[in-house]
Formats: C-alpha cells, sequence, structure tokens
C-alpha cells in the first residue's frame, strides 16, 4: 500500500469534459447490468410478445376483420407501448440507487452531480433498443411486413428512440419521488396506462366518443403510433414526426429539470 | 485558510439539522486531529449519521458550519470530496457487479485511467482478501465480505478522512476484529478517521478521542479513560436482602452521594458511581442503623457502558434494542 495521502491539493472544480467522462463511466456501469438482471430482461422481452399475441389474435378480427390487416396497424403502435413501458425501468433503477444508498456514494465522489442520472438513462438507451428489436423480430414472425423504404423504417426506430428518451425523464422524476421502486411500478402503470391506452394506438380512434377523441387527439402516443405507422407501412409523415419530435422535446424540457430538481432535493 | 495548515482534519462548530419536525442536530460541534481516530458514540437517533452525511458533503446543515482539511463541506463541497472515503450502512456497494468491477468504476469516477483502476482495484481485493471472490457479484457476498468490499470502495481514492458509520454493525466478532485491524492499519498510515458506532468497546479499541451524542447535542467529549473517570471512578452495587427495602436502599444512597443511583428491577441492584472509597464505612453503618439487611455490598471499576448510561440517561444496549429507523436513515428530508 503506497502513503495514504495525495501529494497534491484537491482540484478546485471538475473539468468541463469531467462530467461527460462520469457519464460515460456509470453509462458502462447501466450496460454491464443489464445481462445480469434476468428479471428485467424478461419483463422488456416478453411484454411485447405478451401483447402482440393478445392484442393480434384476441382483437385483430373484431377490429380490423383479419388478424393480419390488424397486424399492419396494431404493431406500430405495440412498438410505442412497449418502449413507453420500458421507460417505467428507468426510475425503477433510479430509486432502487437511491434507496440502497449506492447514489449516496456517487454523491461522496468528486464527479458532476448529474453524471449519475445521465449515466442511468443513457445506459437505459440500450433496453428500449432490445425493446424495439423483440417487438419487430416477433412481428415478423406473426406476419408484419414493413412495407415504407428501409431508411424509413430506420427513421422510425429512431424516432421510437428519442421519445422513449425524453419520456423516461418522467419516469425518472417519479423514481426519485417514490419511497421504494414498488411505489414507482405501481404509481407509474397508474399514470402511463391512460396515457398509453387513450390513444389510437390499438383502436381507430373513429370509433370512440367524443369526449374521448378530444383526449386522444391531443395525447402524444397518438402522434407517434401514426408517425410509426406512416414511417414503417407508409404514408405522408413528416408531419406527425414534427409533433412527435416537439412533444419529446416539450416533455424532455419539462420532466428533466424537475427530475433533477428533485434528485438534489431528495440526496 | 488551506489543507496544509488547518489544525484538525475535520471541524464542525454549531451544526443545526432538522428534518421536519425533528430536530436531528441541535448544535454539535467536533474537532478530529489529523491521523487520529475520533469515535462518535450515541444511541440511534442521536444523530450520529445525519453528522456523518453533513461533513461527506450529503446533506448541507440548516446553521454551523464544517470543515475537512481546511475546506468548507458547503462552498468548497468539490475539494471535500476528494478529501474523504465514506463507508457504512448507507453508501453501499452496487449488488449487481462484481467486487472487481465496483471499484473500477469508482476508480474510473475518480479519473483513474482504465489500466490504473484495473490495478488499484486488484491491489484493495487483495488487501481486503477478497481476490477469491473479485468476480463474483457483490450480490452473493457474505455481510462481512460486502463490508471489506464497502471498505476497499472508500479507500480507491487514497483518502485522508475516512468516515465509517457504525462499521461493525450487524458482524460476527471475527469479521469484526478483521474490520478493526484494517482501520488500525489505515491510522497508522496517516488517515484521520471519523467513527461512529453504538458499541462502547469499539470505541475504547480504536478512538483517541470520543464525543458522545445524544438528542442531537454532545453531552461529553474527552479520551476514553477521561470519560471514564468523568462519569465516576467506580460504581458501588447494593443489593438488599429483601425486595421490599430496595426504595429505602436508593434513597439512603441519593441522600449520601452526589449521583442519582440506578436500579435494577430484575435484580433489585441498586447502582451509584462514588469518587472514592472513604465515604464506604460511612453509607454500611447508616444501612445498618436504617436495619436495611444485604445481600450484596461491592465496589468496582466503572465500565464505558455505565459511562454512557451515565450520560445519556438509557443504557447503550437498550438504546440500540428499539432500532426504529430515524427520518435520517432514509435520507429523504421531505
Amino acid at each position: 500500500m503506497t502513503a495514504a495521502f495525495p501529494a497534491a491539493a484537491p482540484a478546485r472544480r471538475l473539468g468541463p469534459l469531467g462530467g461527460l467522462r462520469n457519464s460515460f463511466t456509470l453509462t458502462w456501469r447501466s450496460l454491464l447490468k443489464i445481462p445480469t438482471n434476468m428479471e428485467d430482461l424478461f419483463s422488456l422481452s416478453l411484454t411485447p410478445i405478451m401483447y402482440l399475441l393478445l392484442f393480434t389474435y384476441v382483437f385483430g378480427g373484431a377490429i380490423s376483420g383479419s388478424t393480419h390487416r390488424y397486424l399492419q396497424t396494431e404493431l406500430p403502435g405495440i412498438l410505442v407501448l412497449s418502449v413507453v413501458f420500458a421507460t417505467m425501468g428507468t426510475g425503477m433503477m433510479l430509486n432502487a440507487d437511491i434507496t440502497t444508498g449506492v447514489f449516496d456514494r456517487f454523491r461522496s465522489l468528486p464527479i458532476a452531480r448529474w453524471a449519475p442520472l445521465a449515466g442511468a438513462i443513457m445506459g437505459d438507451a440500450i433496453r428500449y433498443v432490445i425493446s424495439i428489436a423483440v417487438t419487430l423480430g416477433f412481428g415478423f414472425v406473426l406476419g408484419f411486413r414493413i412495407t415504407a423504404t428501409p431508411f424509413s423504417a430506420a427513421m422510425g426506430c429512431l424516432l421510437l428512440l428519442v421519445f422513449a428518451l425524453a419520456m423516461c425523464w418522467f419516469s425518472a422524476l417519479i423514481g426519485v419521488m417514490m419511497k421504494s421502486p414498488q411505489a414507482v411500478q405501481g404509481f407509474g402503470y397508474l399514470l402511463m396506462f391512460p396515457i398509453v391506452f387513450g390513444s389510437d394506438l390499438l383502436v381507430p380512434i373513429s370509433t370512440m366518443p367524443g369526449w374521448l377523441q378530444a383526449f386522444v387527439k391531443v395525447n402524444p402516443v397518438t402522434y407517434l403510433s401514426d408517425a410509426e405507422r406512416a414511417l414503417l407501412v407508409g404514408g405522408p409523415a413528416a408531419s406527425l414526426v414534427e409533433r412527435s419530435l416537439l412533444w419529446a422535446l416539450g416533455i424532455f424540457v419539462v420532466f428533466a429539470p424537475l427530475a433533477v430538481a428533485m434528485y438534489r432535493r431528495r440526496t | 485558510m488551506n489543507a496544509e495548515n488547518a489544525t484538525y482534519a475535520i471541524e464542525a462548530r454549531g451544526l443545526a439539522k432538522r428534518f421536519g419536525k425533528t430536530t436531528a442536530l441541535a448544535g454539535v460541534d467536533l474537532t478530529a486531529r489529523a491521523g487520529t481516530v475520533l469515535g462518535l458514540l450515541g444511541p440511534n437517533g442521536a444523530g450520529k449519521t445525519t453528522a456523518v452525511r453533513i461533513l461527506a458533503t450529503l446533506l448541507r446543515p440548516d446553521s454551523g458550519a464544517a470543515s475537512v482539511c481546511g475546506y468548507d463541506t458547503q462552498r468548497d463541497a468539490h475539494q471535500v470530496r476528494q478529501l474523504i472515503g465514506l463507508t457504512g450502512q448507507y453508501a453501499s456497494v452496487d449488488e449487481g457487479l462484481s467486487g472487481t468491477n465496483n471499484l473500477i468504476m469508482i476508480g474510473r469516477l475518480l479519473g483513474l485511467g482504465r489500466r490504473a483502476a484495473r490495478a488499484r482495484a486488484a491491489e484493495l481485493l487483495a488487501r481486503f482478501e477478497l481476490a477469491d471472490a473479485a468476480g463474483r457479484r457483490a450480490k452473493t457476498y457474505s455481510g462481512g465480505m460486502r463490508r471489506r468490499l464497502d471498505l476497499a470502495a472508500s479507500l480507491v481514492g487514497r483518502p485522508r478522512v475516512l468516515y465509517l458509520d457504525e462499521p461493525t454493525t450487524g458482524l460476527d466478532p471475527h469479521s469484526r476484529n478483521e474490520v478493526w485491524a484494517m482501520i488500525r492499519e489505515m491510522v497508522s498510515d496517516g488517515t484521520t478517521v471519523l467513527l461512529t458506532s453504538q458499541y462502547l468497546e469499539e470505541a475504547d479499541q480504536l478512538a483517541h478521542d470520543i464525543a458522545v451524542i445524544d438528542r442531537g447535542v454532545v453531552i461529553a467529549t474527552g479520551t476514553p479513560d477521561e470519560l471514564k473517570a468523568q462519569a465516576g471512578q467506580q460504581v458501588l452495587s447494593v443489593t438488599p436482602a429483601r425486595r421490599d427495602d430496595v426504595a429505602a436502599v436508593a434513597a439512603l444512597l441519593a441522600a449520601r452521594l452526589d449521583a442519582a443511583p440506578e436500579v435494577s428491577a430484575e435484580s433489585g441492584t441498586v447502582s451509584a458511581a462514588v469518587e472514592s472509597g472513604r465515604r464506604l464505612p460511612e453509607i454500611v453503618r447508616e444501612l445498618d442503623a436504617a436495619g436495611l439487611e444485604l445481600a450484596e455490598f461491592a465496589l468496582r471499576k466503572a465500565s464505558l457502558d455505565e459511562v454512557f448510561l451515565a450520560l445519556t440517561g438509557q443504557p447503550a444496549s437498550a438504546a440500540s434494542a428499539d432500532a426504529q429507523k430515524t427520518p435520517e436513515l432514509n435520507g429523504s428530508p421531505r
């Protein structure tokens, strides 16, 4: 063991790149844990499969007259649903880090205050990619076909990722406010369900009563689902993509500062 | 003031902190000389953890100030974080990562390069006898192994000041002795240690100075020997032959001695601190004159437990037995 005394006086502040480097280290930490967290991997990959099977074969005939035709309109919606639900994991994991004291250790280190949050969220991007890949892959098995250009489909996946990275700040906010990971899950789903299903993600909007249509028409999940349909199956996408991106930006601008502020207060 | 000519490695003045209606600290002064161990003793909920969290820059005090090696914990938090290591019940290791990756992560966060972080991790794992379990996830570690990994994690940055918050709570005697040996080794390397504990024996073994804290205030400070002297060098215990006489014996001792006697309901023993043995013949004569028949009459040295009892009004063991979670343990000052 070398001497306990560092020779140099402590630095006054972290360099501009220091915070980014801290965030990458903590992203690496999140990535290391993905293959070891089997429960999360299961729910991440089984949730879309379950929804695809249930909705395609239970509702498909009633809604579209044929399960195959329904799959073409429904799968983009299931993509949105899976990714939005996957953002709940962000809040739960953040909450676990706070309640187990891991974040206390981080905060006692000379690192950027925002690095643990940013690292956790960047690490989650890979979880969303897994969710998108499983949904698309299983959709192909069931007979879904991309009928738009490959570039357009790639843009569809990218849009999903961007939206998820904005939405996970909302999840992060719940994560830093609740007392336990279980509370995050319970409360999170309670809020997410009406937002996810109160949209035209699974059912055409024309079948809904007027008051519900009013809500569905302003729900960002509706824009995102329509944008995904256009990008994967075909149709005019530009204004839908634009609105989805504006919503993503809005969600980020509101919830990211709130989450950071609550995180600072909590820890 | 700067790190090199600060007198104390840890210095706190008038720290106060409230959580809602709970007063965790009500004006605490603490000092630790460089290269020594300061033991912070007190029952659960006394405010020990709140004090450590303030000194570790995790909490802001409502009033008062603290410094580490001359750096203010609020104004110069970034510098303080480069000087300290934190371990204990709260600053936990990541259970989902292996021992090696836990330490590499901290090394990288402290600015070490890949190879340096890996080398430092291997060095610490070997030193804390965790080399065999280095690749296993911390979730699979025993309590003692986890505590050692936690200790190793706090040493990655070679801290000058180390906070150990109840480092041996819940450990078996063997693991506890290992942790003690490691603390002594760090102190001999020149590290300053702030140790909180509910165990008087631990403070007696390790601490150069002790501060006893209760209900958010420091109620006594000194070396372990000074504290023992402060609460009375010796203890007189008197057990009457008949249970009915316990109150009468207690009243008689209370009248003759400065310290209020303690009555043990189970054994019917009345004990009180005495300055010396000079008053004993007088007390014996008075007990005899009052017709109080005795089963036991003994004079012995005070234990640190009795010091604790005399200072806090409750025995250390009973205080730790009703281990309810205090607000600061949940870390949420809402």
